[in-house]
This record gives C-alpha cells, structure tokens and sequence, in this order.
C-alpha cells in the first residue's frame, strides 16, 4: 500500500514505516517560538534539565505578535527572548522582520522537513510539503532540547480541486469555503493533502494562504506537493539546493476525498465568530465595515498586496472606513516598495504597519471599538480576537477587503474589479 | 476519584475565549493572567470557580491558538478536569502536558452546577445531580503515561528523553 504524505515524511523523519494511526518519535528539523509564547517555552525548556539546544542554527526565535512592544511587560518579554537567544546560540528574528510563518517559508522550510512551532499557524509551510505543525511550549521546549518529538500519524483527507477560479477569485476563497463545507472541526487530527488541477498551477503564495488556514478546519498539517512550483520558488528565495520533489503515492490511502471546482467558487466570507460561518460576499451586501486589514501571514505576501493594490489604485477608502496593510515580512514590504504598491496603498489613504502580525490577535494596533465590525484577510475571527469581545470580524480575501475599503460595506470585489 | 461541581460552556470555546490576546503582556505573571481564565466566555467563571471542579464544555473545546497558558490558566483555577464532546487537536496535547485530564463523553448530559464524581480508572463519569452516568472515552495510551508523571516537563525530568 502506498503512503500519503504525511506518511512518506513521517516514515523518513522516524526511520520506519509509518502508516496513518501509529505513534512515531520523529527528528524534528526545525523548530520556533514567537513572543507570546516563547517565555514559556523558555522557563520549560530551563524546567525540564536538558542541557542545550539540539541544533542551534535551526532553532529560531521570532518577536513578532507585539512588534513593536505596546508596553513594559512585552519588552520585558523581548528581553528574555533576545537573552535566551545569546545564551543558547538559536537564530533570533528582530522587530520589524516580519511574521514566523512567512520568514520560515522564505528561508528555511524544505520540502519533507518536519517543523514544530508554538504558534498555531505552523502548518503554513506545509505549502511547500513540510510535516509543519503547530504545538504548544512544553512540546516545543522539548523539541529544542531533544530534536525530536512524537506524532500519532494522522489520517488524511484528500481535497480534490479542478478548474479555473473566476476573476475576482483567488486561494482564499477556496480555503473558507472548504472550512465552511467541512466545519472547524471537520479536519481535527486530520491531514490535508491538496491535489488536482487547481493546484498543480497554483502559485507558493495561494498554497501558503490555504495550508496556514488548515488549523482552522482542526488539521494538523495542511500538504502540498513539492513540484516544480516549488522548485522556482526556492530558487528566486536563493535557496534551490533545499528542493526535492515529493509526491503522495498513486495508491495512497485516504480517509476520504472531497472534490471542489474552483469555477464555481465565487467571494467568499467567514462571519463572526467562527471562521466556517461562511457566507458569499455578494449575499452580505449591506454589512457596514469600520476598519478593513489586509495583510498578516495569511494574506501578506507580494501576490495579496499587488491584488488589493490593483483595486485601491488611485481611489480612497470610503468615508469612517480605516486601512490597514500587514507586510507579512521586511522582503515583502521591500518588494512592495519596488513594485510601487505602497505608494499606492498610501495615497489611497492606507496606514502600512511593520512586518509582523498587525492587529491579527488584539494585541496593539487596530483593536476593534464596542460594536464595530472589521473585514480582514487573517484567518480567525473568533470573539474577542481583535482585542474586544465586542467587537465582529470578517475574514476574506484581499480582492474581497480592498473592494470593502473602497465601499464601506462587505463588496464581492467583482463588483469594483 | 475526582469530585466537583460543573461548569458548563457551549460549543467552540476557543482559546482567545480561554485567554484573550489582549492579556498577553500578562503572561510572565501568570497569577495575574489566571484572574482572566474563561473571562470571554463568562466573566463570572474566575470568581465562582472553587477547587476540584471541572470546566464541561461542549464540541470542539479549546480550538484556536498553541498557546499553553489556555490550560495553564484553567489548571491554575483549580479546575481538576476538562469534560467536552471533543477538543481541538493542540490544546488536547497542551492540557495534558500540563498534567491536567481532558475526557471526552457526551457533556449534553451534563447541567452547570451538578455534582460530579470523575473515575479515571474506571472510565467513568457519574453525575451526582441528575443520577445518570456517562463512560469516558479513551486517552491515547502515550498520553496516559505523560499524565500519569504529571505532564512531559516531569516526564522528561524523570527520564532525559521521551519514554513514551
């Protein structure tokens, strides 16, 4: 029988056969925190008596959830991560470089890697075939000091798509409107693995945006084949000696298969306050948005700002609505630069936030005020998230948050396009 | 044998309902950021919550976030175990990391305010209130043995390495 792969990455990181259901103790090649978690990490690593890092130069440290810090106690966090990072000889990720997720897909993930992170939205790298999963700070306390962990293999679900997505269209959609079909937890202890037309063309950046919202369905690991999209990608990254190509076996068994045509997905938006609350853009016509996010590491890379740049060009938000673009990282924001969509985004009346995760979790820049409602391209919109319990957030697409800018209201971006 | 009266939550308890976001600068002082356990999901929940009882919640408890501090805080409650119909997939690890039970058995039984007796061995919920018993579902056997040496910090103290 043929191996997911899922399988195929874990039997070659445990060293056995691994098929779906079994307990594995798997080397771990890579390894990080950010600053909300990472003290934690720390203090457990420092509580648990291992003696040092497994693999310094592929343990990394990322401040960037308050980046800048809002406060004192934040800084003080930063201190002890910027203190560890000296002390233990693991690579630190500085204020203003950008968000975990984006920098480890740009420089370090490889195909067939396993990667632990303490942050949820680890299993974005799974975009380049990586068994990259999130976990909490003991786990990756031990994975720092042992360079392993353990994975109970999990099955998977084949998601099928074929066809062409319409204009106005892109990766996003499809990824909400998969949550929607199968419910947040639908996928939990799952794996997704990608297939079809759809995404044998699709560019890193759409198979970025669907595997770091693979968590939202419960999945551990959201995959990707590495292929020679991949291939170019980690060439233009300037690390093309990280590719192999990696595929799941013909007669690989899945759990269950779920086809999608991508033609007949149209915008699509996740209402407060679960992200499979999904909904079509155009039936939500009417709903007033006060502040609109494009960006994060779900919707942050050069692809999402030239989308949203390409609506707001020359236009202004309208009257009460307030923009905000996320950089997901610095060489995304400088290739924004070069490319002139900054420019743009400012004169179209945009506020452009440093790299890093924005107002995504609430912590600084962008808290909602009592009663208003945001349209963003993260990936969660659970109550409270944006820093008020009473606050409602949409999720969508960049097209989709560009066109809302543009109107006031929740736009399906065919509209404005 | 675990004794305590329940406190029910709905479906989809996410973890910024558990620990919002918004506490983060409290979280390297934990005493202060355990007052805000459960605080988006009932405000009351800090202040009625007393040792030994047990947070019920319903389908997919815990979802969201890595963040540790989601059980840590509701350990450090008193909370003595998690019921629910099912939990997220990180927070399920985190919990019992952390030495605190996560039992999965059909919470719709379940009223906020029963007495509850929790009988780990056995596998077995009994609700004390209403009379009607409830049979637990099973923890992965590689689970049991990190809450049996109080979580995978212990567990790795103990023995330097995983002994799974």
């Amino acid at each position: 029988m043929g191996k997911t792969l899922a399988e195929k990455i874990l039997s070659e990181k445990s060293g056995g056969e691994a098929k779906a259901g079994d307990i594995v103790i798997a080397e771990v090649d890579l390894s990080f925190v950010q600053d909300t978690t990472g003290p934690l990490t720390i203090r457990q690593f420092q509580a648990s008596g291992m003696s040092g890092l497994a693999n310094p130069e592929r343990t990394l440290v990322f401040i960037d959830h308050a980046a800048p810090s809002p406060n004192a106690s934040l800084s003080n966090d930063h201190i002890l991560l910027r203190d560890f990072s000296r002390e233990s000889g693991c690579v630190l990720s500085e204020v203003g470089d950008g968000v975990c997720h984006q920098i480890v897909v740009e420089q370090y993930a490889r195909p067939g890697d396993v990667i632990v992170g303490s942050d949820s939205h680890t299993v974005t790298a799974g975009g380049l075939g990586a068994f990259a999963t999130g976990m909490g700070s003991s786990d990756v306390a031990v994975a720092f000091g042992l360079g392993r962990t353990w994975f109970r293999v999990p099955e998977t679900f084949k998601i099928e798509v074929t066809g062409e997505f319409q204009k106005g269209v892109s990766a996003k959609d499809l990824i909400l409107h998969l949550i929607g079909q199968i419910g947040a937890d639908g996928a939990t202890y799952k794996a997704l693995e990608f297939h079809g037309s759809t995404i044998d063309k699709m560019s890193m950046s759409g198979r970025f945006t669907i595997a770091n919202m693979a968590v939202e369905a419960g999945a551990k690991v959201g995959l990707f084949p590495a292929d020679e999209i991949t291939r170019k990608y980690l060439v233009a990254e300037g690390r093309g000696s990280d590719y192999q190509p990696l595929a799941a076996d013909a007669d690989a068994e899945y759990e269950k298969t779920i086809k999608i045509n991508a033609t007949e997905l149209e915008p699509t938006v996740s209402r407060p306050h679960t992200v499979d609350n999904a909904a079509l853009a155009k039936d939500l016509k009417g709903t007033k948005i006060q502040q609109v996010v494009i960006g994060t590491c779900t919707n942050g890379r050069l692809e999402d700002l030239a989308l949203a740049a390409a609506i707001l060009k020359g236009k202004r938000p309208a009257a009460g609505v307030r923009l905000l673009i996320a950089p997901a990282s610095r060489r995304v924001l400088l290739n924004a630069i070069d490319m002139g969509y900054i420019k743009d985004f400012v004169q179209a009346g945009a506020v452009i936030l440093p790299p890093g995760c924005g107002p995504c979790l609430g912590l600084h820049q962008g808290a909602l005020g009592d009663g208003e409602s945001c349209l963003s391209t993260a990936n969660r919109n659970f109550e409270g998230r944006m820093g008020n319990p009473k606050g409602f957030i949409y999720l969508g697409s960049p097209a989709t948050a560009a066109a809302t800018a543009l109107t006031g209201e929740i736009t399906d971006p065919r509209e404005v396009m | 044998m675990l004794k305590g009266r329940a406190h029910k939550f709905g479906d989809s308890v996410s973890t910024d309902h558990i620990i919002p976001g918004r506490y983060a600068h409290l979280r390297s002082n934990l005493p202060e950021l355990a007052k805000h356990v459960l605080e988006d999901a009932d405000p009351s929940f800090a202040s009625r919550v007393k040792k030994g009882d047990f947070v019920v919640g319903g389908s997919n408890f815990g979802l969201g976030s890595s963040r540790e501090h989601a059980p840590l805080v509701i350990k450090m409650a008193g909370v003595s175990a998690i019921l629910a119909k099912s939990v997220a997939r990180i927070f399920f690890r985190n919990a019992i990391n952390l030495g605190l039970p996560v039992l999965i058995c059909d919470t719709d039984k379940i009223n906020d305010g029963d007495e509850l007796e929790v009988d780990l061995e056995a596998g077995t919920v009994k609700d004390i209130t209403s009379g009607s018993q409830l049979t637990l579902g099973r923890i992965p056997q590689v689970m049991l043995n990190i809450l049996d040496e109080g979580g995978l910090i212990p567990n790795i103290q103990k023995h330097g390495d995983f002994k799974l």
